[in-house]
């Protein structure tokens, strides 16, 4: 407990964008063979230090196999919210969920980003005992703790019920139980998030533990046996909705990126792949006399490619589906950017208008069949989990999916790296030639979480006025 | 002297009221926020009638139990010292229990008084008056001699309707004046500004009332 609300909650999204820029960067690693302990890379992403794109600390995890992929924070600028009227929180501790193990760790950060360590373990056991999940992913911290979303449920595989969400509690880091009181028809997780004031929740669908844990299942993904939906939530009632279908042939609905002003209530969603003719797509959800609604607002069209020059997966379509594996929107709702990790390319959206997202910046680097380089190493694979800087002039990406997915599209292999492209004054991105964070060998990247709070973390109370 | 009892107790009930408005754990952050949604000043009126209704049952629902105890004359003495030892534990228990508040981030937005009697009720808000209205309850009474039963229920009830009146009015025109000022000229970032963490000072207020509300039985005539 605090005496005063941690200097990095911030009441609204346009006040987070005024705040000090990020000095340092998490990012995490993870042993694609499972033959090393996954780790927590602190990159130094500040210009004028000397270690500027540099791993400058690592937190090393005690076991090995854990997979780690996304993570977060105890407590951000949701603490803020006036309902819970007490926001002396610290922003102090990270969460890093192992996706594989089920197993949690939290992080220490007080001190700073060089002097993180290990806080607390919590183990497989603990989670499946209290909540019948396991394989926990997405971390947001939210009214009544952290609430954690899951990709399975109980059994060894994973498919003993469905997965969900549930909530630990932000300062002992207890797990207290499940979340939904009634989830509806909701038998997938993936991403969740929401709007606080506005009281409700989305979430979306990936796909159950057997058909991701030991590689992408083409039977299954070609028989649009993914997931395709997104659910939405009343909140505080922790009942689902509504759901809505987008179409069996719109296969993986990923990351949930909610407006971040709380007056508007719209978001978006990117969809993987389109079956009937390998397009990724970006959805625009809105809510409108109580209801919601979600439509198709861009698509990205595969990339024509010789058989000899693609994988095996990929060699009866002769063309590279761009695959939309990650979203991200600036603090300001005003640009999306969106991860083609098939073709190799970084796209910027102008979404000042939701319903039309206009393309206002692109860069290419990695891709299956592009193989774009970059002058600052041996980049492979796409451009996959993205971070905006709050002000959002800055973003940084890494470039791994997942160990078994990564050899099935990059089987060569997909040696970790961070990169950052700069953001024009109204729109455009151009690739920073000079960053490039060289990783210790074996590992893989994937989410970065920016120190003091970013794009995909905070959640906001109060419109930015 | 029993004026200046009387008068210094009324100040006391409008002292705390003020005290209340102007924490933000009482809910003004609410109405700057609904006043920004709606971008006008209007709902922000309306969410600190909300905010004021919630308040004032909190504290009627405290009071009046007690105004009715009171009427047993013969035990009027150890009511006044239970209630004070409540005060005292209640404080005791928020002093001890400083956990994140869980249950009342689960109130819908949209039920601001319901929200406002439950947060006013989770702190003691209502506990704190309990020894200032059992002593303007006593003073009352000695003004105006040995009365029947029923005069002094119905007298007891409208002192503690008074106390709940005026303090809640104090309470959401502080609050109300701090709201509006956000609201029109301050701007959002005030809020994390001016938020002060007052969990021990609030406690041992509940513990402070509560002593001078025992102390004060000891000049009984």
């Amino acid at each position: 407990m605090t005496v005063r609300p941690d200097p990095t909650f911030h009441a609204t999204a346009k006040l987070a964008m005024q705040a000090p820029v990020e000095s340092f960067a998490y990012t995490l690693m993870l042993s694609g063979d499972f033959s090393q302990p996954d780790g927590l890379a602190i990159v130094d992403v500040n210009p004028k230090s000397k270690d500027y794109g540099k791993i400058v600390h690592s937190v090393i995890m005690p076991n090995k196999g854990d997979e780690f992929h996304h993570f977060g924070w105890n407590a951000c600028s949701s603490a803020l919210s006036p309902l819970n009227g007490h926001p002396f929180l610290e922003r102090r501790f990270l969460i890093i969920p192992g996706m594989r193990s089920s197993r949690i760790y939290v992080i220490d950060t007080k001190g700073g980003p060089t002097k993180a360590k290990i806080h607390k373990i919590i183990e497989p056991e603990e989670v499946f005992a209290k909540t019948g999940y396991s394989r926990p992913h997405t971390i947001h911290c939210g009214p009544e703790g952290i609430y954690v979303s899951t990709l399975g449920g109980g059994g060894p595989d994973g498919t003993d019920g469905p997965p969900g969400i549930f909530v630990m509690d932000c300062q002992t880091f207890d797990v207290i139980g499940r979340y939904e009181i009634d989830r509806g028809p909701q038998d997938k997780q993936y991403d969740f998030w929401w709007n606080l004031p506005r009281d409700y929740m989305v979430s979306s669908e990936w796909a159950l533990p057997p058909q991701f844990e030991q590689g992408i299942v083409p039977e299954d993904l070609l028989s649009n046996k993914y997931g395709h939906r997104v659910h939405f939530w009343n909140l505080r009632e922790r009942r689902n909705v509504q759901t809505i279908d987008l179409g069996a042939n719109h296969q993986m609905a990923l990351e949930v990126r909610p407006a971040h002003d709380p007056v508007k209530e719209y978001g978006f969603i990117g969809v993987v792949v389109d079956t009937t003719n390998l397009e990724g797509s970006i959805w625009t959800w809105w809510r409108e006399g109580g209801k919601f609604h979600c439509e198709k607002t861009a698509t990205i069209p595969p990339e024509a490619a010789a058989k000899d020059d693609l994988p095996p997966l990929l060699q009866g379509f002769e063309a590279v589906p761009p695959l939309v594996t990650d979203i991200d929107l600036s603090l300001d709702d005003r640009f999306l950017y969106v991860s083609c990790w098939g073709t190799g390319e970084m796209r910027q959206y102008d979404v000042s208008d939701p319903m039309r997202p206009r393309l206002a910046g692109s860069v290419h680097i990695g891709g299956i069949t592009r193989k774009t380089r970059h002058p600052g190493g041996d980049y492979r694979g796409g451009p996959q989990m993205v971070e905006i800087s709050r002000d959002g002039k800055r973003v940084y990406w890494t470039n791994s999916l997942y160990s078994t997915w990564d050899g099935q599209f990059y089987p060569d292999g997909i040696p970790a790296a961070m990169v950052k492209a700069d953001v024009g004054e109204n729109g455009g991105i151009t690739l920073d030639k000079d960053f490039y964070v060289e990783f210790p060998k074996g590992y893989r990247s994937h989410q970065i979480r920016l120190e003091g709070g970013d794009c995909s973390t905070d959640s906001f109370c109060y419109p930015s006025v | 002297m029993n004026e200046w009892t009387t008068a210094g107790l009324w100040l006391a009930v409008i002292a705390s009221g003020i005290y209340h408005g102007v924490s933000p754990g009482m809910g003004w952050p609410l109405a700057v926020s609904a006043g920004l949604f709606a971008r006008r000043a209007g709902d922000l009126f309306r969410a600190l009638g909300l905010l004021a209704t919630g308040h004032f049952v909190a504290m009627i629902a405290v009071l009046l139990p007690f105004g009715a105890m009171l009427t047993l004359m013969v035990w009027q003495r150890q009511i006044r010292i239970a209630a004070g030892l409540i005060v005292i534990a209640a404080g005791i228990y928020l002093l001890v229990n400083r956990r994140h508040p869980r249950v009342l981030a689960r109130i819908p937005p949209a039920q601001l008084a319901l929200w406002s009697f439950a947060a006013a009720t989770a702190h003691g808000a209502g506990l704190m008056l309990v020894p200032i209205y059992l002593g303007l309850c006593q003073a009352g009474d000695l003004d105006v001699g040995h009365q029947a039963a029923a005069a002094l229920v119905t007298g007891n009830l409208i002192t503690a309707t008074a106390v709940s009146v005026v303090h809640t009015a104090a309470m959401i025109v502080s609050g109300g004046v701090i709201a509006i000022a956000v609201y029109r000229w301050l701007g959002p970032k005030f809020i994390s500004q001016s938020w002060f963490n007052l969990d021990i000072v609030w406690a041992l207020s509940l513990v402070l009332v509560g002593g001078i509300g025992i102390a004060s039985t000891g000049y009984d005539p």
